[in-house]
């Protein structure tokens, strides 16, 4: 099919050999005008060097602060089918489960009232469906809520959508069920989801393990990864068996050919923290200096495991921008247990929203405050105990700052007391 | 003190020049609540339709609603 628009520099992106969105969107461009205005403003952009899109906006659905984000074209008289071209975020199930009927559904739905494109997922972890007039906004959440079960997601100052691994659904070395953290969290949290009160965005992300499959550490305000706090179990016939070459290493991560795991050079020896020997028949560990980096536990899967007093660590302050650094999230409580209905937990939570609420700056993120303020005022304030685990790098300025309430007699002194003994 | 507490966020909304404000900003307005105080009565403001959310999608401000018009957004015009 001719398309409308002339596009000689989006048709390079369909040379070589992964599948192209140019190619899937020359296709949906046949049935949805939309999508050809689309291809055509996205050329204009590439030949500019510039965007095209307008950014934010007052458009949303009754009651909800979040969820809708307004765009519109600042060309609509050259592309009219994209003048409005709104982005809903639909809340992703935990661990982004679903039936093929919902899929489907939503799928259709968004055919008919939308662009018929959606971006599954956004990097927050929600479903996006891109591209929509403010008229089909509010059918588009009826269908929603009322035919799918389903809700829009966090965008704003909001508290954005939760999101997790794949948990024990999946993986044998989740010590948390991620998906339970993550739902619970979604449902209490309804109000923070939806209506923006936040300096900025907040994010919880709950891995299952210290792989960090869903990134938390690198991107989550706050960080929930699984852990353990006994010791690794270890199989030592397996270890053996690797060792002999009867089993495949990496779980077959790094091909399905079995072969002999040199357990000394690739597993003792990158070993970070030096915490294992092997004597060519037993594996010791001493776990009170493992930091649970995961390495030989992913190379012997048969043979090595997570302990069994499970829980989780917690870690706040990670974000990652786009034209700055990313900052990683540091350890503030090294071990909970993480129980349902997460009582400790949320009341931690509930302490640092305050804190951040009462103190954060406009467009400051809860990482950025700590760092402004210090993490000895966020601790004083969430009421935790300061702990060596929280220390990622001894500290090299020799001067150290006392609180003058944690200081016997503070810093008044008497001056005539002083003088009386330093008379000269 | 629910009811005085908005009058006096949309006072100070309304003696600004800005026409859009961030949560914090309206706080001041009202610095003898705490801020989940403030929040539920923000949030009663937008649903009595007396305050709108404006959102650029990592942001939401608030702002009158005759200083948001959705028909003039779509035109360009806002």
């Amino acid at each position: 099919m001719a398309l409308k628009h002339k596009t000689p520099m989006l048709d390079e992106l369909e040379k070589g050999p992964w599948p192209s969105f140019v190619t899937d969107m020359k296709r949906m461009a046949a049935r949805k005008a939309t999508c050809e205005d689309w291809l055509g403003l996205m050329e204009m952009s590439y030949e500019d060097k510039e965007g095209h899109w307008k950014h934010g906006g007052i458009v949303g659905v009754f009651g909800y602060g979040g969820g809708v984000i307004g765009r519109y074209c600042d060309r609509p008289e050259l592309f009219p089918n994209v003048a409005h071209f709104h982005t809903i975020r639909v809340n992703q199930p935990a661990s982004k489960f679903y039936s093929t009927e919902i899929l489907r559904k939503l799928c259709d739905m968004w055919e008919e009232k939308g662009s018929g494109v959606t971006n599954m997922h956004g990097s927050t972890g929600d479903i996006i469906l891109l591209g929509t007039t403010t008229d089909q906004l509010e059918p588009v959440f009826y269908d929603l809520t009322h035919e799918f079960g389903m809700d829009l997601g966090g965008s704003g100052s909001n508290l954005r959508t939760p999101a997790c691994c794949v948990g024990k659904a999946r993986c044998e070395w989740s010590c948390i069920d991620t998906q339970d953290i993550t739902y619970d969290l979604t449902q209490e949290y309804q109000d923070a989801l939806h209506r923006p009160m936040f300096p900025y965005k907040f994010k919880f992300k709950t891995s299952g393990c210290p792989c960090d499959c869903v990134a938390a550490i690198a991107r989550a305000d706050c960080s929930i990864i699984g852990t353990w706090r006994d010791k690794i179990r270890i199989d030592q016939e397996a270890v053996r068996a690797y060792a002999g070459g009867e089993l495949v290493p990496h779980g077959g991560a790094g091909g399905s050919e079995k072969r002999a795991v040199d357990v000394q050079a690739e597993i003792v020896d990158l070993c970070p923290t030096r915490c294992m020997e092997w004597d060519g028949k037993t594996l010791k560990i001493w776990d009170e200096d493992c930091v649970r980096c995961m390495h030989c536990i992913r190379v012997m899967p048969r043979a090595l495991r997570p302990g069994t007093d499970t829980g989780a660590t917690i870690l706040v302050g990670a974000k990652a921008p786009i034209l700055e650094g990313a900052q990683l999230s540091s350890v503030v409580i090294p071990f909970m247990k993480m129980e349902a209905p997460y009582e400790e937990f949320k009341e931690f939570v509930e302490k640092m929203w305050d804190w951040w609420m009462e103190n954060g700056k406009n467009r400051e993120r809860l990482g950025e405050l700590i760092q402004r303020l210090g993490l000895q005022e966020f601790l004083k304030n969430c009421e935790l105990t300061p702990d060596p685990r929280m220390v990622n790098t001894p500290r090299y300025n020799p001067y150290i700052f006392y609180d003058p309430a944690e200081v016997p007699g503070g810093w008044e002194h008497d001056i005539a007391a002083y003088r009386s003994r330093h008379q000269a | 003190m629910s009811e005085e507490a908005k009058q006096k966020i949309l006072d100070y909304v309304k003696g600004q020049k800005k026409t859009k404000h961030y949560f914090n900003d309206l706080c001041k307005a009202v610095p003898e609540l705490k801020m989940m105080q403030a929040k539920k009565v923000v949030n009663e403001l937008v649903n009595e339709g007396k305050l709108k959310y404006w959102s650029s999608g990592s942001t939401t401000m608030y702002m009158l609603p005759g200083e948001g018009d959705v028909e003039k957004e779509e035109k360009g015009m806002n």
